[in-house]
Parts: structure tokens; C-alpha cells; sequence
């Protein structure tokens, strides 16, 4: 964990009620990809959770979905404002455990983290297919930024009105697998469906109403079956074989 | 501007009056490659139990104006895992001062774990919580009344020989007269105060927005509530207090002491910072050079 203060370069909208934020970060502040930032946001005690969808030399960018006071706050922020984060926070996806195939599924806003993991998996030469669920066309976020590093996207759609009509599970059984290594993120619901349909080694990055997203106030607690687990500190992605569902 | 921001706490030396508080440092040992864990005057561990506990259902957090509700609900591995990984690893990292904070559901379990506490030498000083509001049957049920106060008290002085505090509720109609009581027992001391009883709702969803509907409600807006609370026991026992609710600045630190604490926890503003402690610490010479305070220990209770 480190505590950084950060300028805003981005904060624009990419889909409704989703916005992307980049801001100066003169080295990676992540370990590993997956990993997320607690931004202190203004007129609000706790600070929020974040997902970072790309960690690169002179810049972080962060996704989020505006869904409550917190976020709508930082929403109106402006390029050239200062944000107060900690980073490196989590334990992040391990894509060096992937030897094969791997495939990437999200679902709404969870898809957030799996673009640095897809730019890490190619970069030491996997193959990368990925599927992503959204209510509608209009939510689609980051086709074109998977597909411009190589992986093959398959798109699903509530309402059909763009790839595959229905959820994330569908488009799986349509599209078939020839993969050794899932990775996941996503509402509950969708990581649970998917959850018997995957390999054992599949890692899942949960999501909680968190605290402090440091490890000190057990407010994300999960149960596992290694027993009660924080998903702030000793997530957020969990390997398959941990979660008892 | 050297500054002596030492204080004596139940005849335990702590280098300086700040001590993360219960539930609010984790384990102990998560920010052990943050900072160092020794610039802490002490270390008040997470809330421990008889049995392993998992808590409350999630969401157990909730946001609110000038701070927030918990209802964890005493997660905690178990006073065994306690007194036989965590506070020896505790020990092996730093060597200031280590709290076992010990929760109950029934008088005896309160004294089985304080002797177990008793008998383990990572542990310095003993705070026995009557006060957690999140947990049924049990926990604040001891805190509110004060014959159940003073019985638990009665079964932890007889459990242990080590400086025992009393950590109390705020949601009783009179804080001074549990005090008495556990003073009477033979307390050495009073660790307050413990949250506040909140709830919040979401408007939309028309239902509470933690799981176990109501929690603990902490932070800066509680800091009036612990002062008034800290001062009038202060004024109605002789035994120490450690000052506790809504601190985030030196300059709290040293209201809290004026009003009568010889030691301060600091809780919530170490979810919001966890930095918060080290900060504190830093800040205190400089304040205390803006106030004309030379020694810390001088300002205590003079208000």
C-alpha cells in the first residue's frame, strides 16, 4: 500500500453512468493487475474502492460507474484537480498462472480490471479470448481496447442489440471454450452461474461494500474454504477451489 | 521544541498517548510495512471471542455525514488463535504495548478468555468490551447496566493480574454510574467511548442499508459525544481513561486529554487513513508548542 497524490488528466464519460479517469503516476503504482485504489473523495468520510483498467508508466487509469453519492463526486471532478489515493491494494490476478488459453469474462462495469490483465497475458505471449456481458449496446465498455491487443471478443446483451442475446453464461456455451485459465469479474450473480462451468484454477475478483480497503476494519468479509477471508487484504480475486459456492 | 509526549498508563510507560483502536488496525500486523509499528504509544487488538467468529452478513459498512456505522459483528479468530499466533507475531514486529480486547456472551466466557490473555506474555494490558452494539445477546448487554458491569468486571479482575480496563457504552442514560461500578470491582482503568447505536436506510431500496439493520456509528461526528462522556467520568472516578470516538487530530488528541484521558484511541480515522496514527504522533510537538504545553501528562483532566 502507498498513499499518493495524484492529477487528474481524464474524467470523461465512456458509456452512461460510466466514466474513465486517468491521472499522472510517474511509475506503475500497481504490483500486479487486479489489484485497486481507495480515492478519497470530497464531502465523503470513507474513501471508495476503485478498479484500475490500466497501470502504465506515467499514468493510471481507473473505470467506475457512477452508483451513489461517492461516485457521482467524483464524477465532478475536472481534469487538473488533485485525488488523494492509497494503490497497490489487493492481491491482483495471477496471469503467470496461466500456461495455455486464457479467457476473460466480465460483466457490466467488472470488466474494469480485466484489460491490464489482457495486456499482461499477451505480453508474455498467451492466447486471449474474452466475453463480456452488458444490459445493452449503449454499455459497452472496452471491446475495441481488448480486441486492439488481440483478444477475441464475444459481446452478450440483455436486450440483444448487440452480440449474443443474454448473459455472459450463454454466450460461454455459444462460443464454446478451448481455454486452460478463467479469469472473472462481474455481479454476483453472473460469477456464481459461471462458477461450475469453469476450471478449477479459474480465478474470481469479488466485490463488497468496503471500509477502509486496507485490511483494518473487516467490513468485506467473505466466508471461504479457508475460512473467513477480507476481500480488500486477502483479495480480491479468489482462485475457484477457495470459494465455496 | 523538545515536547515529552509520554504518558503512564496504569503504570505501563507508552512513548506517546496514541493507540489505533479496537477493530480499526486489523489484525496488528497489516501496516507493519507501512510504518513502523513501534512509533505506536500501544496497539489495541481486534475484538476477541471464546469461539472463532465470522460476523454479521455483509454489507456491514454504511457512509454517513462527518463519519460511519459498522455492525462487523466481532469477526475475530477465537482467543486460542489470539493468545497463540496473532499476538506473539504482534510481539516478534515491534515491542510497544499490546491490548487484548475481549468481548463475551456470557460472564464466564469473559473470564476464560481474560485468563487466557492473563497467561500470555505478548499481552500487556487486559480492555474487556461490554460495549459492541453489533452483536445479539451479549456484548453492550453487559455495558448498559451496571450490576452486569460490575459481575463482569468481578470475573476479569479474578482472571487476571494485568492492568485492566473496562471499555464502556455511550447508549446508557448515565456513563459514570457503570463506571463506578467497575471501578468498585477493582477496574484499573475505563476505555471510552464505544460507538453509538445508528441505522440508515436506503431510501430506494426501502430497506436498511446494513444487513444487520442497525451498527455502531463512529467518526468525527461522535467526538462532542466521547468528550462530554470522558470528561463526566473523568469528574466521578479516580481510575485512568483511555479517551476514545471521533479523534483525527492532535488537536483532538489534546481535548481528549484536557477533558480528563490519559491515553486516546483513535478509530475510525484510521479507515480513512491509515496513516492516520504516525500523522498524529508527528503533528503533536508542533501543537503543543502553539498551546505552550511542555508534557503531555500535565494536561490531563485539566478542564
Amino acid at each position: 500500500m502507498e498513499k499518493r497524490i495524484c492529477t487528474i488528466e481524464r474524467n470523461s464519460p465512456v458509456a452512461p453512468g460510466c466514466l474513465r479517469m486517468s491521472l499522472t503516476a510517474e511509475e506503475s503504482l500497481l504490483h500486479r493487475c487486479g489489484q485497486f485504489v481507495e480515492v478519497a473523495v470530497p464531502g465523503q468520510y470513507l474513501r471508495r474502492p476503485v478498479s484500475v483498467s490500466l497501470s502504465e508508466e506515467g499514468r493510471l487509469t481507473l473505470l467506475y460507474k457512477v452508483v451513489g453519492k461517492g461516485t457521482a463526486a467524483l464524477a465532478a471532478l475536472k481534469p487538473g484537480d488533485k485525488l488523494d489515493l492509497l494503490t497497490g491494494l489487493g492481491n491482483g490476478f495471477d496471469s503467470g498462472a496461466c500456461r495455455g488459453k486464457a479467457l476473460l469474462a466480465g460483466g457490466g462495469i467488472g470488466v474494469a480490471p480485466l484489460l491490464q490483465l489482457c495486456r499482461d497475458l499477451r505480453a508474455a505471449g498467451r492466447e486471449v479470448s474474452a466475453i463480456l456481458g452488458f444490459n445493452t449496446a449503449a454499455e459497452i465498455l472496452l471491446r475495441e481496447e481488448l480486441e486492439a491487443l488481440g483478444a477475441r471478443v464475444t459481446v452478450a446483451t440483455m436486450d440483444g442489440s448487440a452480440g449474443i442475446r443474454g448473459l455472459v453464461t450463454d454466450a460461454l456455451q455459444e462460443a464454446g471454450g478451448d481455454y486452460d485459465q478463467a479469469y472473472v469479474c462481474g455481479p454476483m450473480p453472473m460469477m456464481r452461474d459461471l462458477y461450475p462451468l469453469l476450471p478449477d484454477a479459474s480465478e474470481f475478483s469479488l466485490e463488497e461494500r468496503m471500509g477502509c480497503g486496507t485490511g483494518l476494519c473487516f467490513g468485506c468479509t467473505v466466508q471461504t474454504t479457508e475460512g473467513p477471508r477480507r476481500i480488500c487484504h486477502d483479495g480480491p480475486v479468489f482462485k475457484k477451489t477457495q470459494l465455496p459456492w | 521544541m523538545v515536547k515529552d509526549i509520554s504518558v503512564t498508563l496504569a503504570g505501563i510507560c507508552l512513548k506517546n498517548p496514541v493507540i489505533p483502536a479496537s477493530g480499526t488496525f486489523g489484525l496488528g500486523y497489516e501496516m507493519a510495512e507501512v510504518f513502523a509499528l513501534d512509533r505506536l504509544g500501544a496497539i489495541a487488538l481486534k475484538g476477541t471471542t471464546l469461539e472463532p467468529r465470522f460476523g454479521n452478513p455483509t454489507p456491514r459498512i454504511a457512509e454517513c455525514t462527518g463519519g460511519m456505522l459498522n455492525a462487523v459483528g466481532l469477526q475475530n479468530p477465537g482467543i486460542d488463535a489470539l493468545v497463540g499466533d496473532v499476538a506473539p507475531k504482534l510481539r516478534s514486529l515491534c515491542s510497544t504495548p499490546l491490548i487484548a480486547n475481549i468481548s463475551g456472551f456470557s460472564v464466564d466466557e469473559f473470564g476464560i478468555c481474560c485468563e487466557k490473555a492473563d497467561a500470555c506474555a505478548a499481552i500487556d494490558i487486559v480492555e474487556v468490551n461490554v460495549s459492541c452494539p453489533n452483536v445479539h445477546k451479549g456484548g453492550m448487554a453487559f455495558g448498559t447496566d451496571p450490576a452486569a458491569a460490575a459481575e463482569v468486571t468481578r470475573r476479569a479482575r479474578k482472571a487476571t493480574r494485568k492492568p485492566l480496563f473496562i471499555k464502556l457504552s455511550p447508549n446508557v442514560t448515565d456513563i459514570t454510574a457503570i463506571a463506578r461500578a467497575c471501578e468498585d470491582e477493582g477496574a484499573d482503568g475505563l476505555t471510552l467511548i464505544n460507538t453509538l447505536l445508528g441505522m440508515r436506510i436506503d431510501i430506494r431500496r426501502r430497506k436498511p442499508v446494513l444487513a444487520n439493520r442497525t451498527g455502531g456509528f463512529s467518526g468525527p461526528a461522535v467526538f462532542p459525544v466521547a468528550i462530554r462522556c470522558v470528561n463526566q467520568v473523568a469528574k466521578a472516578c479516580r481510575i485512568p481513561i483511555i479517551g476514545c470516538g471521533g479523534v483525527s487530530s492532535a488537536e483532538d488528541l489534546i481535548e481528549m486529554m484536557m477533558a480528563g484521558a490519559t491515553a486516546v484511541q483513535v478509530g475510525s480515522a484510521n479507515l480513512r487513513d491509515p496513516l492516520a496514527c504516525p500523522a498524529i504522533i508527528d503533528a503533536l510537538p508542533a501543537v503543543m508548542e502553539q498551546l505552550g504545553i511542555e508534557k503531555l501528562q500535565d494536561i490531563i483532566g485539566i478542564v
